[in-house]
């Protein structure tokens, strides 16, 4: 009996011991590069584009590039994944060719990223003809949360009982009907959070863009989705690796909105989630 | 020597049909309609001279947008030689390979100087022996040879610690890399390979701050703004005509041609067929006029006066081709000699 209770104690200190390290490292993080970026955030920052003078330099092209290129990864991945989703789950069969394809799925999430950005170069950026732009970004980083929105995807649906799509089939529906009727408002707030998440990872990859060619000095707004662009992470990158001492403290400002920018993703997801799953039960 | 290059640049100017200041007469109507797109890519050493030229020029010119990419000195000129870039930004001369790849898709360029770097030896603070170096002993500390025989400062010079040796270098696929291995190696792109090899200075420069037996080699700028944690170490050459005893990096140093074989030009490339466009013209011509002060804002060493008109020159004329004879780094040469003998 005392020897269960002392597993049971050691067995909670571990566990709690592994969750103070995970956040204290995080808060740690956080708190290092908000000291060195939170007072050089103001609306000149935010508004201004980069310059070779630390205190005039802005992130406004990153910014504006980064939310355009990501407006566009949601939506060349968000009806590709979600309609591959939809086919693995309702309609194919489960056979060997299906079963290769779901392994398949879940490599290529694990994939490193700048394998992404070299086939976006070779794909998209040469023999598509799309060059160095915003197109070209958002294609290359829809190929890379493809993978992760399938499976967050498929997992959603999957969650919707058999129950529902029985009573709907039940009462004559066609398979069509079921989906677009029962799974997918039921399966919808798993698939924005998914997507979301899969979004903001490619918001903060650095990686992929360098590969494809996205520029450094970009001083004016994206007009096209054929417009060169530069986009947050390659924007705080090209400021970690200048001389001057004030580019440091830029580029911990430019993390920090960063942070912002990701808080606020994640922050759409999870009240998307709230509110359609109290609408729906 | 400079009654000569006078003489030489009067000849050219006034033999020459062609005038100079083609582009400026257009210009001046067109100033405010001016449009387009200057595409830049290249060396993270120019790097900062263009994106301050980029800056002010579009302050001038609100209608032309500026993109400047940073793919090294090799990585741009694969960009350049397809085409797809109107500058390319150099650490040093185009080389064989590069110039092929030019001839093979028609592109032909125009090289302009457009200002000095010194490559800069540091050690840290704590190290009390290694102030000078010459030339035969850097060699010998970064030949190909060396990895893993040269590893003690006592092995370098006698009477040096017999301590380790912790070295620190440019990347290899940067120009800086290149232009070194020339200088002190005697071959372009060789050395030793047991080094910790970084793109990004300030990891170089973290690397020897932290570390008392360190000693590593990058461009001027991030030493003066790390003067405070680093050590420059003066060159000897060991020839008389370039100074005697070890010369220390810096502004006058290489302005006076002492602080050799480090001091070395860097450059821009310009497509000849991008040079027809009036935005392309206007971008080299701010470059050859505010460059000299723009770059000595961002840590780097202007060219002297005359070389930047030379340059515009050589740009207005269309003088095509490499003046190193397309065959990369080459040391201790003065950019007006090369810029005045061309034809």
């Amino acid at each position: 009996m005392k020897k269960a209770h002392w597993r049971e104690w050691a067995f909670q200190v571990v566990a709690l011991m592994a969750m103070v390290f995970t956040i204290g490292v995080l808060i740690t993080l956080i708190v290092d590069v908000c000291m060195d970026g939170l007072l050089r955030l103001n609306w000149q920052f935010l508004t201004s584009f980069p310059s070779r003078k630390p205190a005039e330099a802005g992130i406004l092209a990153a910014l504006v590039g980064s939310a355009c290129m990501i407006a566009l990864t949601a939506l060349f991945a968000l009806p590709l994944g979600v309609g591959a989703a939809i086919y693995l789950e309702e309609y194919a069969t489960k056979n060997w060719l299906s079963h290769i394809i779901e392994v398949n799925i879940a490599n290529l999430a694990g994939v490193p990223s700048i394998i992404y950005g070299l086939l976006g170069l070779e794909v998209f950026v040469r023999h598509m003809h799309m060059g160095r732009s915003l197109l070209a970004g958002g294609a290359t980083m829809a190929l890379l949360v493809l993978p992760m929105i399938i499976i967050s995807s498929r997992e959603a649906i999957r969650a919707v009982p058999p129950s529902i799509r029985e009573a709907s089939y039940a009462l004559g529906a066609t398979r069509w009907k079921t989906i677009r009727h029962q799974v997918l408002p039921l399966a919808l707030p798993g698939i924005l959070t998914g997507t979301i998440l899969a979004l903001s990872r490619a918001i903060g990859e650095a990686a992929p863009l360098i590969t494809i060619g996205a520029l450094t000095y970009v001083a004016f707004l994206p007009d096209s989705p054929l417009s060169p662009f530069t986009a947050l992470p390659i924007q705080i990158f090209n400021w970690t690796s200048r001389p001057q001492k004030g580019f440091l403290t830029d580029a911990a400002a430019g993390s920090v909105v960063l942070l912002i920018v990701l808080l606020c993703m994640n922050a759409i997801a999870i009240w998307l989630r709230n509110r359609y799953q109290r609408k729906l039960y | 020597m400079f009654t000569s290059f006078i003489i030489t640049y009067l000849f050219l100017a006034t033999s020459l049909p062609l005038p100079a200041p083609l582009a400026i007469d257009i210009g001046l109507q067109a100033k405010e309609r001016l449009k387009g797109l200057v595409k830049v890519d290249g060396s993270s050493t120019v790097y900062p001279i263009t994106e301050a030229v980029g800056e002010e020029f579009q302050k001038k010119y609100s209608g032309v947008k500026v993109m400047v990419g940073i793919s090294g000195t090799g990585g741009g000129f694969k960009k350049f030689g397809n085409g797809e870039t109107d500058v390319s930004d150099a650490s040093r001369p185009i080389k064989p390979t590069e110039v092929e790849l030019c001839q093979k898709n028609g592109v032909e360029y125009i090289e302009l100087p457009v200002a000095y770097d010194a490559l800069t030896v540091v050690i840290n603070p704590a190290n009390n022996w290694a102030s000078t170096m010459t030339v035969k002993e850097l060699k010998m500390l970064w030949e190909p040879e060396a990895q893993g025989k040269i590893t003690r400062w006592s092995q370098i010079r006698q009477g040096w610690p017999n301590e380790e040796i912790h070295l620190f270098g440019a990347g290899v696929d940067s120009g800086t890399y290149d232009y070194f291995t020339e200088a002190i190696v005697g071959k372009e792109h060789s050395s030793r390979g047991d080094f910790t090899a970084s793109e990004d200075d300030n990891v170089l420069v973290q690397g020897v701050t932290t570390d008392r037996l360190a000693l590593g080699f990058f461009g001027l700028a991030y030493y003066e703004e790390n003067k405070d944690k680093l050590k420059a170490v003066a060159i000897d050459d060991e020839k008389a005509e370039n100074g005697n005893g070890p010369i220390p990096p810096g502004r006058e140093t290489v302005d006076n041609n002492t602080y050799q074989p480090l001091a070395r030009p860097i450059f821009i490339y310009v497509n000849k067929k991008s040079a027809e466009r009036l935005e392309v013209q206007k971008f080299v011509e701010f470059y050859m006029t505010q460059g000299a002060t723009l770059a000595s804002e961002v840590g780097y060493i202007p060219l002297p006066a005359n070389a930047y008109k030379l340059a515009w020159d050589r740009f207005s004329r269309r003088v095509t081709g490499s003046v190193f004879g397309g065959k990369g780094s080459q040391v201790g040469v003065s950019i007006e000699t090369l810029l005045s003998k061309d034809k």
